[in-house]
């Protein structure tokens, strides 16, 4: 039988406030251990917290980004439980009433639109970072002891938590791409899973392709890039399809999922009993967002990802729209396009030479850029390349490499195309076997004889043509 | 009987607390007396009723995200049990 | 030559004409302070330390030790917080020094101000000024005996069901529970954040309403604060004129009230009458049958989440454990004392999976009901008068065996707390030798009408509150 899987998605982003949740203390990487803390973010006795006002609109404004009903009356409550990151005992977090519910995203995908329920964006505090000494280094497992840095306890977070509408772990892997792009150009949170500003846990479970039921379902954490978590998703899936199949059961159980070795080793439990006595935080008072505050946040929208990729794809295929849009350069692609390059070409060049060269696409002037992209074929690709790479420098102009044409010159080329034949019988033969892939190399060796002066196009057919004798 | 032995100890796993057997068999007994006292509320048909989390109907109280000076990790420390170079230090999970 | 101040005698008020007047310097003021905690101390245990000196230079005060000083041990009297010295003011305590008012020292309270009668403190019992062999009250009563005593024209405490009131009425003084909200709570040691609120103790109501005009107003540091709709006005006049009190019947008839405290209360409240005040009939059923109940599962359901950051990481004693689990267990069970395990336990329960709804949620509509009911009866009245406590101070280790008989201590002054109302106990006079409270209930931020009816009432009843063995 076929099996269909169901996935949700649990995201934690780290809002870029300038303060942090409860206090005032700053927010930032890279500071002396507990020299960013203060009696709130330490609890220190009798201490209280006070609302971040920004980390409280910016929630609103992603919930609307994320098609959501923004709550009229949203409360603060207290998660309680023991660890020593979580220094009151307790975590404020919204529950039970969040700042945003019933969202949903679409999500452009080869099989068409797929939409994605969310389900609630809540806003929490972060817990504190701790350090594990001795044992197996870094490891909470035979640690000797642990060391507790409370900097980052208190940082503003929004979780998403997403309806298990997802079917694959691809679907996973371009939503949290159109996510994260969201997120970005919402200038809310810089969304980095390496950093850990971006967290994401999954929810997996399989069934039989085209029933409703819901197995029991398996939580995945701790992976730290999109692609770790497809191949974690498509690990977990196979896993249990292999548990049903063999006739087992499916345990609910949480797992991290090891990148470099692709295991999936049970997590480690962190409270005895997960009964959080949940009551509302009796230090806060409620949120009620006046009306003219939700509209304001509201125009203040951009176009989003998802609706600027169905908007290109009248214009390019899927792939290169998604490239363009969760890469941040579609605005490029379309100036430059407006100024005369050609779609396909224009896509292609911004993708991957002008991000392979590293330029920054916000400074690139498009119209010097629409110059190169028309005349890559007619001048040398070291200059090509060059000009690339140099299109980000301030007063760039195309002049100068544009004015090194290509040799096309046959007469001048025909030597040098004999040489490199001759001195490759091997792939000659090859070729002639059928091996047409070399063409490429022939071409590329005449490129290097040339200082890459030749024009690839002319060198190509004259291959062609002496090799089809 | 309002509350038994193994749920007093079952609580006392949630608050953390390592009572001695002395101390479970006592507040077994004063709860249970508590609870039954305490659980009269339970008389009143309140379906309809809204509860109230706070005497002061306040709304939207919230601060601007200006950042303060924080503490100086010597007032940070000064009353910790175990420090480590800036940091705190506990036993860790087992 | 410094002149000779009767300690016993004199008040905040005249204390502060003494020194403007330039009589007496601030150094020897609070020398004779000093002195009169030195001479009855030892007898009573109103303070758990004192202070050697300050930078400040006005009328001296004391602070119950819940309420966190920059530099001065606070320990909210449990043994989790011995040695613990807090690195930041809570508001009161910066904006009495705003207010040049000098530190004496911290007083005495029922461990994490959960108690009736100061005898939950991890360092001792504090005794009754007027009879040694009884309680003060609580869990206010260093606070309150201070007062007494003499060691101090005023001090602050803080009151969560009755931990300012019921010790005031003890102990034969005046003491104020503002309306929830009207004074800042940032840092305090919290005990249950939806009903402490902080207080004055003093001699007189003037006292009182000055004190109170230094500590109230919002804080940006507690998001649990209000603006006061009218400024704090020093009552003067002797006149109840205009003034509608209403004569809660369950308030004024519950049983357990002691014969002497009713006829005491019935007295006060005629006299007020004979003020020009207009005296009515009301009812609060509910309240009183529900607020106990109600109390005992929203105060412990908030203390068993308030206490979960005494766990020995970040200050305060800490006990041995091989892991993080087991250090945080003994810690808390060797740092805290009975009645804290009891509420947390209690609290843990009513907040716990399957229990929620049926205790703490229910607690919570119970809680509307009682704002709902005190809502209506102000509708025809400006105050409303009963007993501050059933009882006159009870002899020292009467309740504490017996939870629920010291729960019951707090039967009358737990409903306007729980309805976030200011309530004022004043004396009205002895039974058996001891002093007896009248309480008097405001509506939410109605403290001026509490200040005038209170101080015409005062004027009128003349109690002498130096305990008569003390009268020369
Ligand atoms: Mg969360
Ligand atoms: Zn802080």
């Amino acid at each position: 039988m076929t099996w269909e899987a169901v996935i949700g998605l649990e995201a934690h982003v780290h809002l870029k406030t300038r303060s942090k949740m409860f206090c005032r203390c700053p927010v930032g990487f890279g500071a002396e251990p507990n020299t960013q803390t203060c009696p709130v973010c330490l609890a220190f006795p009798g201490a209280l917290p006070v609302v971040n006002r920004t980390a409280v609109e910016w929630t609103m404004k992603l919930g609307l980004a994320l098609g959501c009903e923004i709550a009229e009356h949203a409360v603060f409550s207290r998660k309680n439980y023991f660890y020593f990151d979580n220094p009151k005992g307790y975590q404020i977090s919204q529950y039970d009433l969040p700042s945003c519910i019933n969202g949903k995203m679409i999500v452009p995908t080869a099989e068409g639109d797929r939409v994605i329920g969310i389900v609630r964006a809540h806003l929490e505090e972060d817990a504190a970072k701790t350090v594990h000494v001795g044992g197996r280094t870094g490891r909470i497992r035979g640690a000797d002891y642990s060391l507790v840095d409370f900097n980052r306890g208190g940082t503003p977070l929004v979780e998403i938590v997403t309806a298990p509408d997802i079917r694959s772990a691809e679907e996973a892997k371009r939503f949290l791409q159109l996510l994260r792009q969201t997120i970005v150009e919402l200038g809310i949170s810089d969304a980095e899973m390496e950093k850990g500003t971006l967290r994401v846990d999954a929810n997996v479970s399989v069934r039989p392709e085209g029933s409703e039921e819901l197995r029991t379902r398996t939580e995945l954490k701790n992976m730290n890039s999109f692609n770790f978590i497809a191949r974690g998703i498509d690990a977990e899936i196979e896993r249990q399809i292999g548990v049903w199949e063999s006739g087992g059961e499916v345990r609910q159980e949480t797992y991290d999922f090891d990148a470099a070795t692709g295991a999936l080793t049970p997590h480690r439990a962190k409270e005895d009993a997960d009964d959080y006595r949940y009551f509302p935080e009796p230090d806060l008072v409620p949120i009620e967002p006046p009306a003219e505050l939700v509209e304001r946040l509201r125009s203040e929208l951009p176009e989003l990802p998802a609706a600027r990729i169905q908007r290109l794809e009248g214009e390019l295929d899927l792939e290169r729209a998604t490239v363009l849009v969760t890469g941040g350069l579609d605005r490029l692609w379309g100036d430059t396009v407006a100024e005369g390059a050609d779609k396909v070409a224009a896509a292609n060049v911004i993708a991957n030479n002008l991000v392979g060269a590293g330029t920054d696409p916000a400074v690139v002037s498009a119209r010097e850029l629409a110059r190169l992209v028309e005349a890559r074929d007619r001048i040398p690709r070291a200059a090509f390349d060059e000009a690339i790479s140099k299109l980000g420098d301030p007063g760039f102009s195309a002049d100068q490499y544009l004015a090194q044409e290509a040799v096309s010159d046959e007469g001048e080329l025909e030597p040098i195309v004999a040489r490199i034949l001759d001195a490759n019988p091997g792939q000659v033969e090859a070729y002639r076997g059928g091996k047409d892939g070399l063409l490429g190399f022939f071409v590329g060796q005449v490129m290097k004889e040339t200082g890459g002066k030749a024009n690839p196009r002319v060198v190509s057919e004259l291959v062609r043509a002496r090799l089809s004798r | 009987m309002a509350i038994s032995r193994e749920e007093v100890l079952h609580v006392a796993g949630l608050a953390w607390l390592a009572l001695t057997d002395e101390e479970v068999d006592r507040l077994t007994g004063e709860l249970d007396k508590i609870l039954d006292a305490v659980g009269i509320v339970a008389e009143l048909d309140l379906a309809d009723v809204p509860p109230t989390s706070h005497p002061l109907d306040l709304v939207n109280v919230w601060d601007e995200d200006v950042p303060r000076e924080s503490l100086p990790l010597e007032d940070v420390l000064a009353n910790a049990p175990e420090a480590e170079n800036g940091h705190f230090r506990v036993p860790t999970w087992r | 030559m410094a002149l000779a101040v009767d300690t016993l005698r004199l008040t905040a008020e005249g204390a502060k004409a003494l020194l403007e007047g330039g009589e007496i310097s601030a150094a020897e003021l609070r020398s004779a302070y000093l002195d009169a905690i030195a001479e009855r101390d030892g007898e009573l245990h109103c303070f758990l330390r004192t202070v050697d000196e300050t930078e400040e230079d006005g009328i001296p005060i004391a602070l119950k030790d819940v309420i966190s000083t920059k530099g001065v041990e606070t320990t909210a009297g449990s043994k989790i917080l011995s040695g613990y010295v807090p690195v930041f003011d809570s508001t009161v305590a910066a904006r009495c020094k705003d207010a040049g008012l000098q530190l004496l020292g911290k007083t005495n309270t029922d461990e994490f101000a959960m108690g009736s009668s100061t005898e939950n403190s991890a360092f001792g019992p504090t005794r009754n000024p007027w009879d040694p062999s009884r309680v003060p009250g609580g869990s206010g009563g260093g606070s309150a005996a201070a007062v007494t005593a003499g060691m101090t024209p005023w001090a602050l405490g803080s009151d969560t069901g009755g931990s300012i009131k019921q010790p005031s009425a003890l102990c034969g003084n005046v003491g104020l529970r503002p309306t929830y909200g009207s004074v800042s709570r940032y840092g305090i040691v919290a005990f249950a954040s939806s009903l402490d609120q902080v207080g004055p103790v003093a001699k007189t109501v003037r006292d009182i309403a000055l004190l109170y005009s230094l500590i109230a107003g919002p804080d940006p540091q507690d998001s649990t604060t209000a603006e006061l709709p009218e400024p704090v006005e020093l009552p003067q006049g002797d006149s109840l004129a205009g003034i509608r009190i209403g004569v809660p019947t369950e308030l004024n008839e519950a049983e357990g009230i002691e014969p002497g405290v009713r006829e005491a209360v019935r007295k006060a409240i005629e006299l007020a009458e004979s003020l020009g005040a207009e005296v009515g009939e009301c009812s609060l059923p509910r309240s009183v049958r529900y607020g106990l109940p109600c109390y005992y599962l929203i105060a412990p359901a908030e203390a068993s989440s308030n206490l979960s950051r005494y766990d020995g990481v970040r200050f305060g004693p800490r006990s041995v454990g091989e892991s993080y689990q087991e250090l945080v267990e003994r810690t808390r069970d060797e740092g805290f004392g009975d009645e804290p395990k009891r509420r947390i336990m209690l609290g843990t329960y009513a907040l716990s999976a399957g229990y929620y709804d049926a205790f703490y949620g229910q607690a919570q509509k119970v809680r509307t009901l009682i704002i709902e009911e005190h809502r209506q009866a102000f509708e025809r009245f400006d105050v409303l008068a009963c007993p501050t406590s059933p009882t006159v101070a009870f002899p020292i280790g009467e309740r504490a065996a017996d939870p629920l008989a010291m729960y019951a201590s707090d039967l009358l002054t737990i409903p306007s707390c729980l309805a976030g109302l200011p309530g004022l106990s004043i004396p009205c006079g002895l039974s058996e030798g001891l002093p007896v409270g009248l309480q008097l209930i405001g509506p939410q931020f109605g403290e001026n009408v509490l200040f005038r009816t209170g101080h015409a009432l005062e004027q009128a009843i003349g109690f002498d509150t130096v305990p008569t063995r003390w009268r020369s």
